[in-house]
């Protein structure tokens, strides 16, 4: 594998850097440029980031990285409570905290692999959440989630004399739109250190243990340890969301914790693409998205925007429509999940690779030698085809009328016939 | 990008839609810095844009949309459409059914998914970016405390729909936050004495209680109330959420010596573990030489329905039941069925009444502004909203009226009439010193969003 | 002793839920490689069935009287049941055991249900990777769920076993246990049994056991491994589907059930060892006993909490001692 140009991360750094900057006035004719979604935008967006590269690279399923989130969060809240209400320590205390127990957790699973190591994840962050939620309570409060109150010691802000209740980065606010810029801001350095994983000799092993671990081993690598290193970077990404969350709402829950939500992680970077490094900040950009703009149209609202139509038809559509907004968001989410999966396997990405691919490069002639480009300097990571012959399947169009006028990547013969049998 | 750019466009057109009903409803960030607030939300146009945060999906979602349907009836009633509902009947009344101070009532819906983050992320967005002005609904009191505390944040009035844990008004109270559903301390004052009169003063009750911050506080209620009546407890055991199969709990029922069993469970663990303490034969069984009994301290007719057949006789207590005798009552019911085609549960009730009492504070303040609509709130009096004689008490934002106990009718005529009102425990039976739960309100003052 | 005896009834009884939804999970996810996050909604819909029945068996003419009005306000009502009305005593005779009945009705609606799934969306994910199966079968999942919501609303509806297994059988004074949940736990075990019988004993059988071995030397025999697949499949949705309608008296069915048996009936097949279908039965026998114990007051207060989390700890432990678990063969699935 050819590694991209350092200045094609960096125009992607950029790009993305401006996209961020730029989130409330692009963002605000579709209906989300209000500082509450973008700041879940962007903090998911690192918890996706995060979980990507363990998932993305590695192919290690984590159905727990919840507990990292939500651990992330009460120790956040811990620090504004008892040290300071500004950030750092409270990040500083939720990355280390939750980058232990990703220790923990991750050196316990990590000695299995597969739906072995996912079931053990998600059998640890259930644990972890059915605790908080109840026997736990002293420390996090349980169902009604930990707050910051006014009687809190707060050490260090008392030593100090401060006496601001809000969580604020050295006196910025973490409220409102200065709360977005720091929380995007942050997003920023960690898509950063994302490129630099993706691209590191360290990133290039993660991958080499997804393409057949086996062989590693016989190489004379012992995987384990790059695996936990890889487990406990995601973990604390989570843990930083976990704390960017608490700071910009200052509460913490145990649902933050259920399997839902680790789920929610895992569907957003798949959605969005596993293994690009784009591919999950769209994916979260979208879930979130619906869960909170789509779920707010109502029967009332439809019947107003089309208000134009005759009433007959009106009620008719207005019905139709109401189906798939407002209460019924989850129908239509679900349907975008499979909508992508069967139409675009390899997350939104592909989508714009393959849109990428139609309007500059028409057919990539050999796969060996020209790295897959999109038009904003993402590379398709999946060249090498995984053991479990996915790769070869991804060629096999679900139905082919699917793919039909779609350039297809010239397959090698070889696994053109692994596909087939 | 085509797909993109389609989906750019009709999202586009929905908010073009948006935009027409409530005016205000797109003030973007830059406009919002350029013009001098007086307080968060301050209405500007000719409407007034109200937030309506109900549980749309998971456990609770039919009791959410009942409440919506409560709220957009309201919503009518306020701007002087419809048959004016508990309007004709509210006393003393300030609106005129013209809107509020003038301005035609607007509203944002959306969904609080009965967790706290998406409850929480659901509002802020109706402050954020649709501008509502006050937060009404919900459905679990984890949802409720987490609501109050970010409206008290953000110097928005949050009406809590239907939260019935000590908390809301009672540690975790807050200047912004007013309760008009009553709350488990004054169910077990209004059940405790029933309770001993129904079935004895020599009980033994045993307790599953959910294990969660509601179900600990009706526990401690239920249990002080029952032994203040000379129960004696035998057990409290906690059941975790949402168990769905409860029989490893109440085997040991059978064999504890009780003879009273009180599920401190709501919504779906009530239906689940009462529906299998019936099927466990514990309602036949005879213990101590009585009739064992299972007492269920909150229940709703939502709740009733998914139990069926084994509501039967169980007795509970409500806020509300359509079926009461007087004049607000009637008049909701009517409006309301003669708009949806089936009478209201209590959860559409107190998000109905909260919508009211909201507009009608403003309408007495003479302001939107925040700080004097609570005023007008605390210590308000009036009648006629289907609870009798009520107060909204300043010390905690809690409402003081009558509360209902509630039997499980044996012969239902349908599935609207499931229970039967067994008593109305009038308002200073249940009344309490406001410091025995500590908590403070916090400041009232109105803050700049 | 009387509590243990309980206890072990009430675990034997859970353990029949769990054992037969993972059956089915196993028979999709263990030897399909499918990791299908739509189980639990197929379990869901097979509970409606039995909903969906009960409510044609009981539906009613409605003719509106207008000279009377509800205290609603809106115009009376008159319902008529129609059904009983046109059979009379057999109507209520099947009424009565309309969840029984509906097990009738389930096996072909969850068979067509299962091979449609196949045919339409799950064969072309066989060879896609988990992360694809698990996208695809969740949103499947929540499209399922959200149209049974649209149609029966979010509130459980409940669902009465016939009135002759409606109460309890008292063995001694302290022993008493549910007629239903023993018929639940005897219909169970002969599902179970029908589907070891099934694979073990028919051709059919045998060639879906070799083909789960290596698939690929079964096709080279001139065998069409994918249609028996994709009828293993439409075995898979009616056994969760039975599970689902049996288990109404129980717990009365809301469109979200499924979601709640989902992550355990994973935790229980991986337990059992993957593609084990004796294991998964075990494993869902043991956990449901261990977790019946751990719920007991006496280890409660030794070990607050434990109830919460003891089939986790059960599922750690094993997968850390036993890989493969507790019937697996190995390297199943391991990378």
């Amino acid at each position: 594998m050819k590694p991209t140009t350092k200045l094609a991360d960096l125009i992607l750094l950029l790009c993305f850097a401006a996209a961020v900057a730029a989130g409330p006035v692009i963002l605000a004719p579709i209906g989300a440029g209000y500082p509450d979604l973008l700041d879940k935008f962007v903090i998911y967006g690192i918890f996706a980031v995060g979980f990507n590269i363990l998932f993305g690279l590695t192919g290690y399923l984590s159905f727990g990285h919840a507990a990292f989130l939500g651990v992330g969060s009460y120790a956040a809240v811990w620090s504004f409570k008892l040290i300071s209400m500004d950030l750092l320590p409270a990040v500083l205390a939720s990355v280390v905290l939750s980058g232990l127990l990703a220790l923990v957790i991750g050196f316990v699973s990590l000695r299995r692999s597969g739906i072995y190591f996912s079931i053990l994840t998600l059998a640890f962050a259930q644990m972890c959440y059915n605790m908080a939620y109840s026997v736990l309570t002293p420390i996090t409060n349980g169902e009604t989630g930990l707050r910051v109150l006014r009687d809190d010691p707060r050490v260090l802000d008392a030593a100090l004399g401060r006496t601001g209740f809000t969580p604020s980065l050295a006196g910025l606010e973490m409220t409102g739109w200065t709360g977005y810029y720091v929380s995007g801001a942050i997003l920023v350095i960690a898509f950063a250190i994302s490129i630099a994983i993706f691209r590191s000799p360290f990133g290039m092993t993660l991958r080499a243990i997804k393409s057949n671990q086996k062989r590693m081993g016989y190489t004379g690598y012992n995987t384990r340890p790059f695996l936990l290193t890889a487990f406990v970077i995601s973990g604390m990404y989570a843990g930083l969301a976990g704390s960017l969350l608490a700071a910009t709402d200052p509460l913490a829950g145990a649902e933050r914790m259920q399997w839902t939500a680790s789920g929610e992680v895992v569907l957003m970077t798949i959605l969005g693409g596993a293994g690009t490094l784009l591919g999950p900040v769209l994916g979260t950009g979208l879930i979130k998205y619906f869960e909170n703009i789509f779920s707010a149209y109502n029967a009332h609202q439809l019947d107003v925007t089309f208000s134009f139509l005759p009433d007959g038809v009106r009620e008719w559509v207005v019905h139709g429509l109401g189906l798939f907004v407002g209460e019924g968001w989850a129908l239509t989410l679900g349907l975008l999940f499979m909508g992508v999966v069967i139409f675009l396997p390899g997350g939104i990405m592909e989508g714009i690779m393959r849109l990428g691919r139609l309007k500059r490069t028409p057919i990539v002639k050999s796969l060996g030698d020209s790295p897959q480009r999109d038009v904003i300097g993402e590379r398709a990571i999946d060249e090498m085809p995984p053991e479990d012959g996915s790769a070869p399947a991804r060629k096999e169009a679900p139905k082919g009328e699917t793919h039909a006028g779609e350039p297809q990547k010239p397959v090698k013969s070889s696994e053109m016939k692994a596909a087939t049998s | 990008m085509t797909d993109k750019t389609f989906s750019f466009s009709r999202r586009t057109a929905l908010k073009t839609g948006l935009a027409g009903v409530a005016a205000i409803a797109t003030p973007t960030f830059f406009i919002r810095d350029a013009w001098a607030d007086d307080f968060c939300n301050m209405p500007k146009g000719s409407t007034v844009t109200l937030g309506f945060n109900v549980p749309q999906t998971g456990p609770y979602a039919d009791e959410g949309m009942d409440e919506l349907r409560a709220l957009q009836l309201a919503v009518k009633h306020l701007n002087g459409e419809g048959d004016g509902g508990m309007l004709k009947t509210m006393k003393p009344l300030a609106l005129e059914g013209k809107g509020i101070l003038g301005k035609k009532v607007a509203f944002v819906s959306g969904d609080t998914q009965t967790k706290s983050d998406a409850a929480r992320a659901s509002a802020k967005r109706m402050i954020e970016k649709d501008g509502a002005l006050m937060i009404t609904g919900g459905s679990s009191s984890g949802v409720a405390v987490a609501v109050q505390s970010l409206c008290q944040d953000a110097g928005v009035i949050f009406m809590a729909g239907l939260t019935h844990s000590n908390d809301t008004t009672g540690k975790d109270k807050r200047a912004f936050g007013f309760r008009h559903f009553f709350n488990a301390y004054m169910s077990g004052q209004a059940l405790g004495p029933v309770l001993a009169a129904e079935y004895g003063k020599d009980r033994k009750a045993y307790h599953l209680t959910a294990d969660y911050t509601w179900g600990w506080t009706q526990e401690e209620s239920i249990k002080d109330a029952t032994e203040k009546q000379g129960w004696t407890t035998v057990k409290t055991v906690r059941t975790p959420l949402g168990a769905g199969d409860f029989s490893q709990y109440i085997t040991p029922v059978i064999n504890s010596g009780a003879d009273v069993l009180i599920l401190n469970h709501y919504g779906k663990d009530m239906v689940n573990s009462l529906t299998q303490a019936v099927q466990f034969g514990l309602r036949d069984k005879t213990a101590n030489g009585k009739k064992f009994e299972i007492v269920v301290p909150l229940f709703s007719e939502l709740m009733a329905q998914g139990a069926g057949e084994n509501i039967k006789g169980i007795i509970g207590t409500a806020n509300w039941d359509w079926k009461l005798d007087n004049e607000g009552t009637k008049a909701f019911t009517k409006s309301f069925g003669a708009e949806y085609g089936a009478p209201p549960s209590q959860a559409a009730q107190t998000c109905y009444v909260q919508a009211l009492l909201y507009a009608d504070a403003c309408e007495r303040a003479g302001t939107f502004n925040p700080t004097k609509v609570i005023e007008a709130l605390e210590g308000f009096e009036f009648d006629g909203l289907g609870n009798g004689k009520t107060l909204y008490r300043a010390a905690d934002h809690q409402c003081f009226k009558d509360v209902l106990v509630v039997q499980g009718k044996d012969d239902p005529k349908d599935k609207y009439d499931l229970l039967s009102i067994k008593k109305i425990v009038p308002a200073k039976d249940v009344t309490y010193d406001p410091s025995i739960f500590g908590g403070e309100l916090g400041s009232k003052d109105a803050k700049k969003c | 002793m009387d509590a243990i005896i309980l206890q072990i009834m009430n675990g034997l009884d859970k353990g029949a839920a769990y054992a037969l939804i993972a059956l089915g999970l196993t028979l999709a996810f263990g030897t399909l490689g499918v990791v299908n996050f739509a189980h639990g909604a197929l379990f869901m819909l097979g509970a409606f069935c039995a909903v969906t029945l009960q409510k044609l068996l009981t539906l009613e003419t409605v003719k509106i009287d207008p000279t009377r009005t509800t205290p609603w306000g809106t115009p009376l009502e008159i319902r008529t049941p129609y059904v009983q009305d046109m059979l009379g005593d057999w109507g209520r005779v099947l009424i009565d055991y309309s969840v029984p009945v509906s097990i009738l009705i389930a096996i072909p609606v969850m068979l067509l249900i299962g091979v449609a799934l196949e045919r339409g969306l799950i064969r072309f994910f066989y060879k896609r990777p988990h992360a694809d199966q698990i996208l695809v079968t969740f949103g499947l999942a929540i499209v399922l769920q959200e149209i049974v919501k649209q149609i029966f609303g979010a509130n459980s509806i409940p669902q009465a076993a016939p009135a002759i297994a409606s109460g309890s059988l008292a063995i001694t004074d302290a022993i008493v246990y549910p007629y239903w949940r023993m018929v639940y736990l005897v219909f169970s075990l002969l599902v179970i049994g029908a589907v070891f019988a099934f694979l073990q004993l028919t051709t059919f059988g045998m060639v879906v056991r070799a083909g789960m071995q290596d698939r690929e030397t079964v096709g080279l025999l001139g065998i069409n491994v994918e249609r028996r697949f994709t009828i293993v499949f439409g075995i898979a949705a009616i056994v969760a589907g039975l599970a689902g309608v049996m288990y109404t008296p129980i717990v009365p069915p809301d469109y979200h059930m499924g979601m709640d048996f989902l992550v355990l009936s994973f935790v229980v097949v991986v337990v059992g060892g993957m593609g084990s279908l004796p294991g998964a039965v075990l494993a869902g026998f043991l956990l449901g006993i261990v977790q019946s114990f751990a719920s007991m007051n006496e280890i409660k207060s030794l070990i607050p909490g434990i109830d919460q989390i003891i089939i986790y700890l059960v599922a750690v432990v094993v997968l850390l001692v036993r890989p493969r678990g507790l019937m697996g063969r190995k390297g199943v699935m391991e990378s």
